[in-house]
């Protein structure tokens, strides 16, 4: 494994994944290259991110002022439901593990390949055909129920939840197979050398993920299922009328959704652990507590349901047991946090892209974890409870962190994946953009809720008209921003500089192939003798200057 | 000349059988997590309405119970049987064994068939549909949902369970596994283990309340 940061000039590798054994559609389309395969999950949850920005979009529009905008309550009330749908289950829950994940761990364990790349293929058809009638039910007719589906209101509407459930119930499938393919592939598939604690953070936060996503997905399944069977033939599971019990939904439904805020926040942190090291140019400061804390929060994560029901008529009992059960996932994130931050402290920092959205996904999950201890509070949450305090905490911690880890992965691993650099000016622009557009539309919505504002209504009263506009015009910067980031990634795909194999000279093992990389990932199967972190030697603490500049060497 | 089992990206024959069965292992638990839900539910109901539940468990017939529930514990065993012959490199007694075992399989879904169209008759149907007139309870429609989705899941994993038997009975007598390499034919008899299992739950939960 010879450090690759010897070499002048980057060179494109010219036998690559993308070109053999074959360019054509159907090559593409039968292809079982986990490298492929995490290529199109990619492009096409980057699809539904742009789909699900612009139902935000619409909203915020409509929020704009108190009284009806652009649309009436019931169109409003489709929009935000699709918006969660398709952002939670199109795009947050697939995007980093099912398309980085599929792209890296078995680059990053020196394997050939996922354990079972004929499975993996089928998840990503799954996914399609979870989107497609999801997408159908959607197009024709709707929901109105938010992406929750709380009965009784999801077994009477009048809407179309039958087929965005089923869609949803599709999708589970294709997040339990991509899970099982990571965990055996971690288990099984690890190159001579790579023990477990040579096992690089992103693939140990992946595979406390996949646990989650193992574990959890079939009880949402089979909830979403019986709400549909509910809503089309009236079984009454959940219906009171019948002596069933809503409140029942709840658990089933939050016993799957909560520990799904963690499928899509560890991958977030995935991303994250590799990127602090390859930027401040420093082993990781405690990689036990980091690896551990991961599987720490797949565990606790399973007995934290209860906080979402708080005011459901849970016992006072119950929900004291929730609450602290629901803090200690705080713990283990702050464990996280500590030992990021503890890895800055005397590297080498260079403050790219990636680092940059690094400094916004920490400040968003220290952020959103804090006002999650606070909702997490039985007394206070009580007062917060639907309100749009909520709606920013769970945009700050959910959707900030994922999404600065995916725009974080986006830009570090887009020399690997493209063979292509972006243009760093463009990056940190965009990078600025979006982090303060995020904060100046989630900002006003915290103030908001903590003064009363109700969640999920197209109309307000007119105290609540100044900081709503400050939303809406924070909305827009930010999707300035990430409509520049696929402008000049998409530029960057075709004229962006050679980037060679390891323009970060990073010490990640899926620098050591070339970019993109070979079809089989490796010539020969490697040997490590070293971590996957390991910024020791002096030529890697102090590289030459990180970026190479932009000569078109082609 | 077969083409080699082993798939171009793994070193040896050991390490794919060790990642298939893991892949094996990891897939029932995410199954049973699936029966899990409905068995939820189940606890949540009996426990809420016990005496309408014990009275409409006594209103369907033990019999076709017991009678499916040994039908596919023998399933099991010939299972069983012929994953020993698949050991030994006797793939064609394998297909054998395995086609008991469809054949058993059959033979239960038959029995719950005839099982359902009494329920059918007798108006002991989930939700709005119920109009089982002897037992009106609260509660005992809800019994009928839980039963009916339970073992409705339960059917089809028992078909799927007997179509992968079927497969993999036919593949190996045809002679496509080894004494060596017949890690599909465990796990096939892993797979209908686990329906075998789930079914010896079912069995005391809904009938013999």
């Amino acid at each position: 494994m010879s450090p690759s940061h010897a070499s002048d000039v980057p060179v494109y590798n010219p036998r690559n994944y993308l070109n053999s054994p074959a360019t054509g559609l159907k090559s593409w389309l039968l292809t079982q290259d986990h490298k492929r395969i995490g290529v199109m999950f990619l492009v096409a949850a980057s699809v539904f991110f742009a789909v699900g920005g612009l139902f935000a979009m619409l909203i915020r529009i409509e929020l704009l002022t108190p009284g009806p905008t652009i649309m009436d309550a019931m169109t409003y009330n489709r929009l935000f439901t699709l918006h969660g749908v398709v952002m939670i289950f199109l795009f947050m829950i697939p995007a980093i593990p099912s398309g980085f994940g599929n792209f890296l761990v078995p680059l990053m364990l020196g394997a050939k390949d996922v354990a079972f790349p004929k499975l993996n293929l089928l998840s990503f058809y799954l996914y399609m055909l979870g989107a497609v009638v999801a997408l159908y039910g959607m197009v024709h007719g709707g929901a109105d129920t938010g992406w929750t589906f709380y009965t009784p209101y999801s077994t009477t509407t009048v809407t179309k939840v039958v087929p965005i459930l089923l869609g949803a119930f599709i999708l589970g499938f294709s997040s339990i197979l991509t899970g099982l393919n990571f965990i055996v592939t971690t288990h099984t598939m690890r190159a001579p050398g790579i023990g477990w604690n040579r096992v690089p953070l992103f693939v140990w936060s992946i595979y406390a993920t996949s646990i989650i996503q193992i574990l959890a997905t079939p009880v949402l399944g089979m909830t979403l299922l019986l709400v549909a069977v509910e809503n089309a033939f009236g079984w009454g599971i959940f219906d009171p009328a019948r002596g069933g019990d809503p409140v029942l939904f709840q658990h089933f439904f939050w016993f799957y959704s909560h520990p799904a805020v963690y499928i899509m926040v560890l991958p977030a942190m995935a991303v994250i652990s590799e990127v602090v090291c390859a930027f401040s140019r420093k082993n990781i400061f405690g990689y036990k507590a980091v690896a551990y804390s991961s599987l720490g929060i797949a565990f606790v994560g399973f007995f934290t349901w209860g906080h979402h029901l708080f005011v459901s008529g849970q016992s006072a009992f119950d929900a004291g047991v929730f609450g602290i059960l629901s803090m200690f996932v705080g713990i283990f994130t702050a464990i996280k946090v500590f030992n990021w931050t503890a890895t800055l402290y005397q590297g080498s920092i260079a403050f790219k892209t990636p680092f940059a959205y690094f400094v916004g996904f920490l400040f968003f999950l220290v952020f959103g974890g804090m006002t999650g201890v606070a909702v997490a509070t039985v007394s206070l949450d009580v007062h917060w409870h639907d309100t749009y305090f909520v709606v920013a905490h769970f945009h700050f911690i959910m959707v900030g962190a994922t999404v600065m880890a995916f725009l974080a992965a986006l830009h570090y691993w887009f020399p690997k994946i493209t063979g292509r650099m972006y243009p760093e000016g463009w990056g940190l622009v965009g990078a600025v953009m979006v982090i303060l557009g995020f904060n100046f539309t989630f900002i006003p919505q915290f103030l908001l809720g903590n003064e009363g504002m109700p969640r999920r209504y197209f109309s307000y009263p007119e105290r609540f008209w100044a900081l709503n506009v400050a939303s809406t015009a924070g909305a827009s910067v930010l999707a300035m921003g990430l409509v520049i980031v696929l402008v000049y990634l998409l530029v960057a795909l075709k004229w962006g500089p050679i980037a060679g194999p390891n323009p970060w000279h990073s010490r990640g093992y899926e620098w050591d192939t070339a970019s993109p990389p070979l079809p089989e990932n490796f010539e020969e199967t490697p040997v490590y003798t070293r971590g996957p972190h390991e910024y020791d030697e002096e030529s890697y603490a102090n590289p030459p200057p990180v970026a190479p500049e932009p000569k078109h060497a082609s | 000349m077969q083409a080699s089992p082993l798939a171009h990206h793994f070193e040896n024959i050991e390490k794919q059988s060790h990642a298939e069965r893991l892949g094996m292992w990891l897939f029932l638990a995410s199954e049973v997590l699936l029966f899990t839900a409905l068995f939820a539910a189940y606890a949540v109901y009996r426990y809420l309405y016990s005496d309408a539940f014990a009275e409409a468990s006594r209103a369907i017939e033990t019999w076709f119970g017991l009678v499916n529930t040994v039908i596919l514990v023998t399933s099991s065993f010939t299972v069983a049987l012929g994953l020993n012959e698949a050991v030994k490199g006797n793939g064609r007694k394998t297909g054998l064994w395995f086609a008991v075992s469809v054949a058993f399989a059959l033979a239960f879904l038959a029995l719950k068939a005839v099982e359902y169209s009494h329920h059918f008759q007798e108006g002991q149907l989930p939700g709005r549909y119920y109009s089982f007139h002897e037992l009106q309870a609260p509660g005992a429609s809800l019994f009928f949902s839980l039963y009916f989705l339970i073992t409705g899941l339960h059917g089809v994993h028992v078909i799927v369970g007997m179509t992968i038997l079927a497969v993999v009975g036919v593949k190996a007598a045809r002679g496509k596994y080894t004494a060596t390499y017949h890690t599909p034919v465990e796990l096939a008899g892993l797979y209908w283990h686990l329906v075998d299992l789930i079914w010896i739950f079912v069995f005391p939960l809904i009938y013999l309340v």
